[in-house]
């Protein structure tokens, strides 16, 4: 190159720079108010590990079988509503909780357990009825996919109404934790990271140490050696979009009771999961986690930190997800860990 | 496609391709009749129909059909299933909401033409920007990147109330020509069917170009085509770039329908209405896209009066149910969309009656 500067390098310089803005922007605010920080970093931390529990069903029925689940949103829904439904029947808990009422702890695992062995049911009738026998064609079992989703959304709106419900905590977990100086909620911080880590642990021992783990791997690479090698094919992806929906399932039970249930909570995880899929890489679990934490502090910091003196940015806060996914893409279109199918 | 001999074009014995002048046979007439009968229903349609069905179904049906036949252009000429054509179409016109005069947002008074114009120019704008963005992706990918930033968008409008005016923009000031399209629904009618017809046109014309015919290439075989010289992923941009211009026209036709604009009006429902009238068409069939819409908007208004109550699972209230049911057995059992059943019954009938 001589002394000539490289021109192909300046967008990366250009990023390197808008990288260093930020940086030094949250540094600044951070000095200003540490408490504030402390507590928007584990916003940031908490929305990911949720992201991360739900995007990873995703992006393993993708790397897998080649299936775009569109419903993934739906499934995450509808386990939070058949949580927060048999929370309330099974154990009379109300959602309007006053104050002195207890909630057991079986009275939020029992439906967790529930919530996630539905959705897992669904999910893998909806793959032995519907996207079974046309595997291979991705297009067309996106279009199914999504077709269930629009059922499923008119469904849930039909039998669970349009207000926004929470499953309860149990009132034995405290509220909150001391953590740096400020409190931050406990079933948020260790619950959902808790819950987190462990899938993400026991997926990684599973794909890296288990026979199993060994023919998901060889089977995302090729698919078609696998099946000439004598192992069953077909169970190998009815197990893997059985777990991909359990973990829509689990994620959506932790979800509603982190955040709320409600319509549009469907698509709003349908494109987490797709952002954290597009950043991580379709099919890997390293990207997945990677994916879950950068969506989880952009869209945690942006809500808090686009303010500049008066003029007050947050309202924008979207546009710097849509920032983070065009960077990733025009950096690596195939996403940080992906490979070209 | 590639390989396949092109209906109309003979190879005589040393294999050059050539033209075979056009025959007059009963098919052809029989097309051009139909064409010819279709277009004076089309012109005919406010003394035929009801002022209710001019406006509520047929209007709608031709402003949903250019949403969608941008879809489809994508899809038949470039190969790319794009979801992000509804987020186009709120840009245009929320762009051209703002520009305008109208109850709520930045109604900065500009004439209700050059606002258009301007709503459809930022439309194609982003058009560019997002093609830049998703034209190195292929298939299920490109069609997840879309789909991510049409709900982008959606989620934009819905937070930057100072574009979307707290829920929505109101009373949208709409040209002369077409008025007040609930009092006389004539004119909005008339523009959206020329609308529809020069982009048909424009489509078809686009499509014999130079670069149409390399985008087609690079539809078939992207990597023979970069061997050859040609720049897939400027070839794909500037497609995304005309889809995203034909949106937009879509945007503002449908804003002087509503005669406003909200969020709630292009989410990730709207962005699977638009997805369902082009699988309906059947994704590869231009004229496809208004006989979806046409039934879309047909199921849309009937369904609420006789869709039968079975306890909460179905009832007036629920078109959407109904809607992905039908998208469901349309997918699953002729993934041509009516035009692929059509075009069965077609080849049976040319059959019967002979060239």
């Amino acid at each position: 190159m001589g002394n000539r500067l490289d021109l192909r390098l300046l967008p990366r310089l250009l990023l390197a720079l808008l990288g260093a803005a930020v940086v030094a922007w949250i540094a600044y605010k951070a000095t200003q108010n540490s408490a504030q920080f402390v507590t928007v970093s584990l916003n940031g931390l908490t929305l990911a590990a949720l992201y991360f529990v739900v995007a990873a069903g995703f992006t393993l029925i993708f790397g897998l079988m080649r299936v775009v689940n569109m419903a993934h949103g739906s499934l995450y829904l509808l386990a939070g509503y058949l949580a927060f439904t048999t929370q309330q029947s099974w154990f009379g808990v109300s959602s309007n909780l006053l104050f002195g009422h207890t909630v057991s702890v079986a009275s939020w695992v029992v439906p967790l357990i529930f919530g996630t062995i539905v959705i897992g049911a669904v999910g893998l009738a909806m793959q032995q009825v519907l996207l079974r026998w046309n595997q291979g064609q991705d297009l067309r079992q996106a279009l199914l996919t999504i077709a269930l989703s629009v059922i499923l959304a008119d469904q849930m709106l039909a039998h669970f109404g349009g207000i926004a419900q929470s499953i309860q905590q149990p009132t034995l977990w405290p509220n909150s934790v001391p953590v740096l100086g400020t409190h931050y909620g406990f079933f948020r911080l260790v619950i959902v990271v808790g819950a987190a880590l462990i899938i993400g642990g026991l997926l990684w021992g599973v794909i890296r140490f288990t026979r199993l783990g060994m023919i998901i791997r060889a089977g995302v690479d090729d698919r078609a050696m696998v099946s000439a090698l004598g192992i069953n094919v077909q169970l190998v992806f009815a197990g893997a979009f059985l777990i991909g929906a359990l973990l829509a399932g689990f994620g959506g039970v932790l979800g509603g009771t982190m955040i709320a249930v409600q319509p549009g909570i469907d698509a709003r995880f349908l494109l987490n999961s797709l952002i954290v899929v597009i950043i991580g890489g379709m099919g890997s679990l390293g990207g997945a986690v990677i994916g879950s934490l950068a969506l989880g502090f952009v869209n945690a910091y942006a809500d808090v930190y686009l303010q500049f003196g008066s003029t007050d940015l947050t309202n924008y806060s979207i546009l710097l997800t849509f920032v983070l996914v065009v960077v990733m893409l025009a950096v690596r279109p195939l996403g940080l860990f992906g490979r070209p199918a | 496609m590639s390989g396949a001999q092109a209906p109309g074009v003979v190879r005589d014995t040393v294999g050059v391709a050539r033209m075979r002048r056009p025959r007059i046979t009963r098919a052809r007439i029989l097309t051009w009749s139909a064409v010819g009968f279709l277009l004076l229903v089309c012109v005919l349609a406010p003394v035929i129909f009801t002022s209710y069905w001019l406006s509520q179904i047929l209007t709608k049906a031709l402003w949903l059909g250019i949403a969608a036949v941008s879809l489809i252009f994508l899809s038949r000429y470039g190969g790319m299933i794009s979801l992000a054509q509804v987020g186009l179409y709120a840009i245009a016109g929320f762009t051209m909401a703002n520009l305008g005069s109208a109850f709520g947002g930045h109604h900065l008074g500009w004439n209700p033409w050059v606002a258009a114009g301007a709503g459809v120019a930022a439309a194609t704008l982003f058009g560019l920007l997002f093609g830049a963005i998703a034209a190195r992706s292929h298939g299920i990918y490109f069609l997840m990147i879309t789909l991510a930033l049409s709900v982008i968008v959606f989620y934009f409008f819905g937070q930057a109330t100072s574009f979307s005016g707290y829920g929505g923009i109101r009373n949208v000031a709409t040209p002369g020509l077409v008025g007040n399209p609930i009092i006389h629904p004539e004119g909005l009618y008339y523009l959206s069917l020329v609308a529809s017809i020069l982009i048909l046109m424009g489509i078809r014309y686009l499509a014999r170009t130079p670069f149409g015919l390399a985008l087609q290439g690079i539809r078939d075989d992207p990597a023979r085509m970069r061997a050859l010289g040609y720049n897939v992923s400027l070839h794909r941009t500037l497609a995304f770039g005309a889809g995203a211009f034909i949106a937009g026209i879509a945007g503002i036709l449908s804003v002087w329908y509503q005669t406003q604009i909200s969020p709630g009006g292009v989410d990730i429902g709207q962005t699977i209405n638009v997805l369902v009238i082009a699988v309906i068409g059947g994704l590869y069939w231009l004229e496809g896209a208004w006989i979806g819409a046409l039934l879309f908007t047909v199921l849309d208004n009937y369904s609420r009066t006789w869709l039968p109550t079975v306890g909460l699972w179905l009832g007036p209230e629920r078109f959407e149910t109904l809607l992905g049911v039908i998208f469901l057995l349309i997918v699953l059992l002729s993934p041509g969309g009516l035009v692929g059943i059509w075009n069965g019954l077609r080849r049976r009938l040319v059959k019967v009656l002979g060239h």
